[in-house]
């Protein structure tokens, strides 16, 4: 059994009256690759926020590698660049160069060196196969572009754990598989990744556990081969015909 | 040019009155000495004009991005601080503030054991920055929201602490989206420096006062007067037009 890098237990959540998040456990461990699927509105990007803390949860245990988060503005910090998170909408800074965006958080956060950080994030974006792109501005890239230069700067931080909030869910259909293919080269490398999507080819492909939300519950958990074979439950029934009938 | 010819042509079209009785454009008519002398010292005081008006400028610029910010945080405390500040500042006309700062504050400070005189030159750079410094923290405010959530989000997730990300990402971003209406306010605070001359300070509508006292021609001077306005606020447009263009301001980001 291997470390266990990221731990729910009874995660509960509310934004305003709306029970946004209902027990939620679990169990990720070290190097594991979950992939959190369901209906919009069902929490799983909840879920991923309140594990980097974008999002505070109301009641229950968070702990990253044995260590609790709690609300306290000093847990919060203590994770920062820690867990990397790629956001469905980039959020690249678009007043800096690419370059400049990778090497902000390791000379800020990180204290790098100038010359450091530059080395850093060439050898990231080299990784994202996009090395030529180094001195453009965000919005002279594509789509797909953008996301991985996105990915390659969460991955300047060397963070423990990576988290995907729908990576591929605002790109042209184009571009998603130049992005998958980079997520499942990470996986193969042994990064410790949560990602929420519906492209299930990728789920297949490198899930070590899938996680099936639904109205702010975990529905169904399990091995990708029993969860695409033989889902138990009539709601993941109903959404996975859904997703894979085309 | 084109902006230039409406003033232009009135221009000369009140001079050409020049000849009958009512108008007097003599007490400004440069090809005489004593014209001359008359322009002289009506335009001496555009240095203090410019002078308090940049002053206050910056260090309105300064204060009100120190009340801008308790007002984004998530204490009520600080948010309230910053509400209070606002509220009542800008409630405040600038005539009343400007008595007040001028002949109240040393009371203040004296009754404080402090020996602090206030001149005009200062009492009107506090007021004028006092005032204008809740306008400047109601437009960072509005220029630090309109930069999306996302990018305070994703400068969390590598790791920048509140301040940096303010620095960093936030501000630099907000900079070009309040350029144009921090601009604004400084033409406003310079139209508004004409206020200090009621506690004697010596800049242009000081100046236009005094000499329309001894000419008893209010409305040659005062067209004048208006005229140097006008030429200042004008080449302030171009300015930050050429600022804004410098900046990337007038790009869609």
């Amino acid at each position: 059994m291997p470390e266990t890098a990221i731990e729910l237990i009874a995660v509960n959540k509310w934004f305003g009256d709306f029970h946004a998040l209902k027990d939620i456990s679990l169990l990720v461990g070290s190097g594991d690759k979950v992939v959190i699927c369901g209906p919009s509105g069902s929490g799983k990007s909840t879920v991923v926020r309140c594990i980097n803390k974008l999002e505070e949860h109301q009641s229950g245990t968070i702990r990253l590698y044995g260590h609790e988060l709690t609300n306290d503005p000093r847990s919060v910090a203590s994770i920062q660049g820690e867990v990397g998170m790629v956001f469905q909408q980039f959020n690249l800074f678009p007043h800096l160069s690419v370059l400049n965006n990778l090497m902000l958080g390791p000379m800020k956060a990180r204290g790098l060196s100038r010359s450091a950080a530059e080395e850093r994030a060439r050898h990231y974006l080299t990784r994202v196969r996009i090395p030529d792109q180094a001195d453009k501005m965000p919005k002279q890239l594509s789509g797909g572009q953008q996301q991985r230069v996105a990915i390659a700067r969460s991955l300047c931080m060397e963070p423990k754990v990576l988290l995907f909030d729908e990576p591929t869910s605002a790109l042209d259909p184009e571009m998603i598989s130049e992005v998958l293919d980079v997520m499942v080269e990470l996986a193969e490398e042994g990064m410790t990744m949560i990602v929420v999507t519906h492209e299930m080819g990728f789920a297949r492909k490198v899930a070590d556990q899938m996680v099936f939300m639904d109205q702010g519950e975990i529905v169904e958990q399990g091995t990708p081969d029993a969860f695409f074979a033989n889902p138990e439950t009539a709601r993941c029934q109903k959404f996975l015909s859904q997703i894979l009938q085309h | 040019m084109k902006r230039f010819f409406l003033p232009l042509a009135l221009l000369l079209l009140l001079a050409g009155c020049g000849g009958s009785g009512t108008w007097g454009w003599y007490v400004i008519d440069p090809t005489t000495p004593a014209g001359w002398t008359n322009i002289k010292f009506l335009i001496s005081g555009m240095g203090s004009t410019i002078l308090i008006s940049v002053i206050a400028a910056a260090i309105s610029i300064v204060l009100g991005l120190i009340v801008a910010l308790p007002g984004q945080s998530s204490n009520r405390w600080l948010r309230l601080i910053n509400r209070v500040y606002v509220e009542f500042i800008r409630s405040i006309p600038l005539l009343p503030m400007l008595f007040w700062v001028f002949y109240g504050l040393p009371i203040v400070f004296r009754s404080m054991g402090l020996n602090i005189p206030i001149d005009p030159f200062w009492g009107a750079i506090i007021t004028l920055a006092l005032s204008d410094s809740a306008f400047t923290a109601e437009i960072y405010r509005s220029g630090i929201q309109s930069i999306a959530r996302g990018q305070t989000e994703a400068a969390q997730t590598i790791g920048l602490t509140y301040t940096q990300t303010m620095r960093y990402v936030v501000l630099p971003q907000a900079i070009r989206r309040i350029l144009p209406p921090l601009a604004n306010q400084f033409i406003y605070i310079v139209k508004m420096s004409a206020f200090a001359s009621v506690i004697g300070m010596q800049e242009l509508t000081r100046r236009a006062n005094e000499l329309v006292v001894t000419e008893y021609r209010p409305l040659e001077i005062y067209t004048l007067l208006i005229l140097e306005y006008l030429v200042l606020v004008l080449i302030i447009s171009a300015g930050v037009r050429w600022l804004e263009r410098k900046m990337g301001s007038d790009e869609r980001v």
